[in-house]
């Protein structure tokens, strides 16, 4: 059976409802955050509504059921990811998570596996989003470590040519985005985590923008640490994922303390609780976490595979209409090749905060600006872009409502 | 349609045909601003005479209503007091907070009225108000170094 996103559309109430006096509302924003399925809200509701307790506390039935809720919502995760279940952290949001990487191996001490000094570098890409990019910047200025960076060329690609002088032994940490939020440039990943692994550095892998919209499976990747956000995963808002290689865990410091990710507590010192615990101080994020794992049971039952060949056919689809727009200049690779559905275009000189207000308009959200990802648009030299960003609820209809958009903004501000 | 209320002709011709950007060679304060949110910036040359604002200049990019709001900035303050322009960015100010319930006083505010439809678009009125801000941060520094 072919995919049929009209369907997948009616499981999300939001899609329904209208804007701007009676437009149908046209979400091409999935980039920034994704709508939200019934059975998702739902399992965040009825969680509040039914079983509301702190887990991996209390002795009572309730605490039982919440745990079993929060624990059974990590093993989905872990099976979506093709990891281990202790592998698994939840957090607030993915820039926690990168946050958590980061700091913890700020927090190694001499001597051991993750302690960074002046000698060692960290290398990221131009292409990230601010989220990978300022925590491996603090962590640099705070351990005196070199921060690298592999450029972006003018296709929007990753120049991997001097990748031998830009990952040596030196280097420490990898991170980089799997796709890029802005240019939807799909990253070569094999050669970089051949070559990192290679002079024994770990790889970060901000997967945002990937793990929602195609399968990814962390044994394969061959990476070593992953983030990614509930929210744009059509979960809810709220809770994040670390995932890292169980012997990695092991080795990691804790980045926040306190409460549950203890083992044993003195006035004066404390021993940490085994991975993933070490890393989930205080009362979790239950609620969020048990939605996460309705909306990961969702994108399962549909079909990871399914969902990217979807993506991939409205992206080419976009494409070869947006190239047909006179004076439209799309800012990333122009083919569906190792490329995902965030497409971002300049038109002119309309500026896009006034493109997205027309379109706005016309019931047609899109994003607008440098997508948290400045170094990369100045770059670029364009100092804003308009961003479609496709789902699996999205359909040819609606970005044939885009492009007539972008040509009636047109005549609008060309009058 | 209510886009009209946004994009009134005075701001597209603004936009078309900014005045006064182009930065004067000599100023008595320069000031860079930057919209941290959408990435909009400018840099604004203010040059006083006593209390007299003599001149205005600027550069940048950014957004019509952005634009076109610095631009309209620098018809209304050039050759106004100080305090005179004080005043007007008061009712400048008020005008962009008053959530499309006021029009603006034309004769106060001349140009930038046709700003009016910007205060119904939350997101925008801080672009509206990025060259207002970065003359506020000129002047004051002008004035300082007089003292």
């Amino acid at each position: 059976m072919s995919f049929d996103a009209a369907a997948i559309a009616k499981d999300f109430p939001i899609l329904n409802r209208t804007i701007r006096d009676g437009k149908r509302l046209v979400y091409l924003d999935s980039g920034a955050t994704s709508q939200k399925p019934n059975v998702v809200i739902d399992a965040e509701s009825n969680f509040y509504r039914l079983t509301n307790a702190a887990v991996h506390r209390g002795a009572h039935q309730l605490a039982e059921e919440a745990t079993d809720a929060y624990e059974g919502a990590r093993e989905i995760v872990a099976e979506f990811l093709n990891a281990e279940v202790d592998e698994v952290v939840f957090t607030k949001s993915a820039t926690e998570s990168l946050n958590l990487v980061s700091y913890a191996i700020g927090n190694a001490a001499p001597g051991t596996r993750f302690h960074l000094t002046s000698a060692d570098s960290i290398v990221v890409t131009e292409m990230e989003h601010h989220a990978n990019l300022i925590p491996w910047q603090q962590l640099a200025q705070r351990t005196g470590a070199t921060l690298k960076w592999f450029s972006v060329t003018e296709e929007g690609r990753l120049d991997l040519s001097n990748i031998d002088s830009l990952i040596d032994s030196s280097t420490k940490v990898v991170a980089l985005t799997h796709q890029s939020n802005v240019l939807g440039t799909i990253i070569p990943l094999d050669e970089i985590t051949k070559k990192a692994h290679a002079v024994g550095a770990v790889v970060v892998l901000d997967a945002c923008q990937s793990v929602p919209h195609m399968p990814v499976d962390v044994k394969a990747l061959d990476i070593d640490f992953l983030a990614f956000s509930g929210h744009k995963s059509v979960g809810p808002t709220g809770v994040g994922i670390f995932w890292g290689r169980a012997e990695l865990l092991t080795d990691l410091p804790p980045f926040l303390t306190g409460g549950s990710m203890i083992e044993n507590v003195t006035m004066t010192s404390a021993t940490w609780a085994p991975a993933p615990k070490k890393f989930e101080a205080g009362v979790p994020n239950m609620a969020q976490a048990v939605g996460l794992g309705a909306a990961l049971t969702y994108l399962t039952k549909i079909g990871m595979e399914k969902i990217h060949r979807h993506e991939v056919e409205l992206t080419s689809y976009l494409l070869s209409g947006l190239s047909e727009i006179k004076d439209l200049r799309i800012i990333g690779p122009k083919t569906t090749e190792l490329r995902g559905g965030a497409v971002s275009f300049t038109l002119g000189d309309i500026h896009p905060h006034d493109l997205g207000q027309y379109l706005d308009s016309q019931g047609i959200a899109v994003r607008t600006g440098h997508h948290c990802a400045w170094p990369l648009t100045r770059k670029l030299g364009v100092p804003a872009t308009t961003r479609a960003s496709v789902y699996l609820y999205n359909t040819t209809d609606d970005l044939d409502a885009l492009i007539a958009g972008v040509i009636g903004a047109q005549k609008y501000f060309g009058r | 349609m209510q886009l009209d209320n946004l994009y009134q002709e005075v701001i597209l011709d603004h936009y078309k045909n900014p005045q006064h950007k182009k930065l004067s060679a000599s100023y008595d304060a320069q000031v860079h601003h930057i919209n941290p949110s959408c990435g909009d910036e400018i840099t604004l040359n203010v040059t006083l005479d006593g209390q007299l604002i003599k001149d205005v200049s600027w550069d940048g990019v950014g957004c019509s209503i952005s634009q076109a709001s610095v631009s309209i900035l620098t018809d209304l303050l050039i050759d106004k007091r100080l305090d005179q322009a004080q005043v007007i960015a008061d009712s400048f100010m008020h005008l962009m907070q008053s959530k499309g319930t006021e029009k603006g006083d034309e004769d106060l505010l001349e140009d930038a009225v046709a700003l009016a439809g910007v205060s119904q678009y939350p997101a925008r009125i801080k672009c509206a108000l990025l060259g207002w801000m970065a003359f506020k941060d000129a002047s004051l520094q002008a004035l300082a170094k007089q003292s």
